[in-house]
């Protein structure tokens, strides 16, 4: 049979060219050293592995998992109850607010995130308009910490929760939900035992959505951070472009592509349990 | 039955890309018509018919709009431009490629000089660059010229407002620790090196000084002097300055420009205990396969009009006589960082590649910005 691959070969193609073999370059790099002028030599060891031990690394590994954290919470919290309104809509409404969901992927995130700068600062338009109300004294800014960059990471990455969510939402069968009603169950207890496992696989698609590039980004830490907070994705970054060390980089990355990949187990675990039930 | 016939196609698919990746490094990275050979050692004069094709990489808007289209004109030389973004970017590409593909690169002193290590620069014959002429005779003195040719150069320090600070801040230790009303209102440079620099010099050590104790110590006061600050900005600091967000900030002298271009209460100056001297340069990997147009191209460079194009649009310092004795006192005045003559720049420590010592300066660099 032949169609099969023509069918998958180009995609394949594409895969195999463009991410499993930068994949297993990186993976060879993790095992080099770096030169005194910042040149890969063959030197395979696993020092640059045993580095991601010290404290200054694992610090930054620690803050970056609990803000990713945080930011998939916040996403839960806030892109669930979106997802089940926009699913309770009639059908012809149900387009035009999914495309509202998307619609700031018109616009780089990038400049998206400038644009937070200028709401946030100190002489920004938050803070002037709180002072306009009376509400504070003297200009504040709500940049340049821990908050920002959640705030940031929420903005960017929340429609990633609320589109998986939705589409689980949205195959749940309404009779469900009416059956439980009519055995007499309030919709607080129904949704705990129905809804919400129902939709488990959702929820736990769009979590990995949201943390696996929360985890990873650099650019947010950087302009909303005042780079004061030191994420994974910058210091990867620093690695590969400042102090010009391909290899430990490298090991870095795969350290975090080690983190990922547990998660994805655990999606697929999920999965299998939920279809059992 | 078909899992076979997909392994095979697999097997193939796998040899194609192998193929192709082991055919690549090969391949000439443009295939450069051979330029007509000159006669060996006879002076090249500037009509000279190198002709030919260069590729060069710059970051964005750093010369003349027209610059290129006018050299092809006068020249015959084709050339196509790349563009980088950081030096980190361009350097990585040509270490990647081992100085294959491009003719002239723009890029900072130390990288510049790191390159040049690596054996991956050409050394520079000034004989074949009569525009050399223009440039100050001191700026020669420093070593890493050997591989780049100067095309602007500057220093660091502090950049504030002066409407808003009451007092003339003139220390690195004004940015490190700061009086209590300028606390939280202070931004310092993020990149490795510039981040290092405020506390290694006001320590009074050296700018690329490799001793491990010297660096614990700025390290220390990093860490201390993070407490105290705003943001780490590489690259909006001067509007920091102007929206009022920031009152002092690290910042290099022709980008404390840009602030003051929009707000003359902006001052720039040198702290007492000195600081950086950084050079962009023009260098010519060694592998380049035009050399003659490359020197062509430079020293289309050195010209003193392209070097008052830079002066006036870039607002940044040109090693060369004859454009900086030519500006207009206009301009000068508006931008008083513009005339710090020669002589102070060179007191100034020109910044070098560390080498072995880079690992080091990351892990601090990491372990600063890291720290609470």
């Amino acid at each position: 049979m032949v169609s099969p691959i023509l069918l998958l070969g180009p995609a394949l193609t594409w895969l195999v060219i463009f991410l499993v073999f930068p994949l297993a370059l990186i993976f060879v790099y993790s095992f080099l050293q770096r030169s005194p002028f910042g040149q890969i030599v063959f030197q395979p060891s696993l020092d640059n592995y045993l580095r991601l031990f010290n404290p200054t690394v694992l610090r930054v590994f620690l803050n970056s998992l609990r803000i990713a954290f945080i930011v998939t919470l916040l996403a839960l919290l806030l892109g669930y109850p979106t997802a089940y309104f926009i699913s309770s809509q009639p059908s012809r409404w149900k387009n035009t607010l999914l495309v509202l969901v998307i619609l700031p992927f018109w616009t780089s995130y990038l400049i998206r995130t400038y644009a937070w700068i200028v709401l946030l600062n100190r002489e920004g338009v938050l803070s002037r308009f709180l002072l306009g109300l009376g509400l504070i004294r003297e200009p504040i800014s709500f940049l340049y910490n821990d908050t920002a960059i959640v705030i940031g990471l929420l903005y960017g990455y929340l429609p990633f929760m609320v589109l998986p969510l939705y589409s689980s939402i949205e195959r749940l069968s309404p009779e469900l939900r009416e059956a439980s009603f009519d055995l007499g169950a309030p919709p607080l207890r129904t949704f705990w035992h129905i809804t919400l496992p129902l939709t488990l696989r959702g929820i736990v698609t769009g979590a990995i959505f949201v943390f696996v590039p929360s985890l990873g980004n650099f650019f947010v830490p950087e302009l909303l951070g005042g780079g004061q907070r030191f994420m994974i994705g910058n210091m990867i970054n620093n690695q590969f472009l400042q102090a010009r060390n391909w290899p430990y980089g490298s090991a870095m990355a795969f350290g975090v592509m080690a983190i990922v990949l547990a998660l994805l187990f655990f999606q697929a675990w999920v999965t299998r349990r939920t279809e059992q039930v | 039955m078909n899992t076979r016939k997909l392994a095979v196609f697999l097997m193939w698919l796998l040899s194609l890309v192998l193929m192709a990746c082991g055919g690549a490094p090969s391949q000439p990275s443009e295939p450069t018509p051979q330029a007509p050979a000159e006669t060996q050692g006879a002076p090249v004069e500037t009509q000279a018919p190198a002709k030919g094709k260069i590729v060069i990489s710059n970051w964005d808007a750093y010369m003349p709009g027209d610059l290129l289209e006018k050299f092809t004109a006068e020249t015959g030389i084709q050339v196509e431009l790349a563009l980088h973004a950081t030096n980190e970017e361009i350097v990585g590409k040509l270490v990647a490629s081992k100085g294959k593909g491009f003719d002239v690169v723009f890029m900072t002193g130390q990288f510049a000089d790191a390159m040049a290590k690596m054996g991956l620069l050409s050394e520079i014959d000034y004989t074949k660059l009569p525009n050399s002429a223009n440039l100050f005779e001191e700026v020669k003195r420093i070593p890493f010229t050997k591989y780049a040719v100067p095309y602007t150069w500057g220093t660091t320090g502090l950049c504030y407002r002066s409407d808003l600070v009451n007092y003339e801040p003139d220390s690195w230790y004004d940015l490190l620790k700061p009086k209590p009303e300028l606390v939280g209102k202070i931004t310092m440079l993020s990149t490795d090196r510039w981040l290092l620099l405020p506390a290694q010099k006001a320590l009074g050590f050296s700018a690329n000084t490799t001793d491990e104790q010297e660096m614990q110590q700025v390290k220390e006061l990093l860490i201390e002097a993070k407490k105290t600050l705003l943001a780490y900005d590489n690259t909006t600091f001067y509007s920091k300055l102007v929206s009022g967000e920031a009152l002092l900030v690290e910042a290099w002298d022709g980008w404390c420009n840009y602030g003051i271009a929009e707000n003359p209460d902006i001052r720039f100056v040198i702290p007492k205990e000195g600081s950086d001297l950084w050079v962009d340069a023009m260098v010519i990997p060694a592998p380049s396969e035009n050399k003659e147009a490359a020197y062509a191209f430079i020293d289309y460079v050195l010209r003193p009009e392209i070097g008052t194009w830079v002066a006036e649009n870039i607002l940044y310092k040109v090693p060369s006589r004859a454009v900086m004795e030519k500006l207009s006192p206009d301009l000068l005045n508006s931008f008083p960082n513009l005339a710090i003559p020669p002589g102070e720049l060179l007191k100034q420590e020109a910044l070098q590649d560390v080498g072995e010592a880079q690992s080091l300066y990351s892990a601090i660099v990491a372990e600063v910005l890291a720290s609470e």
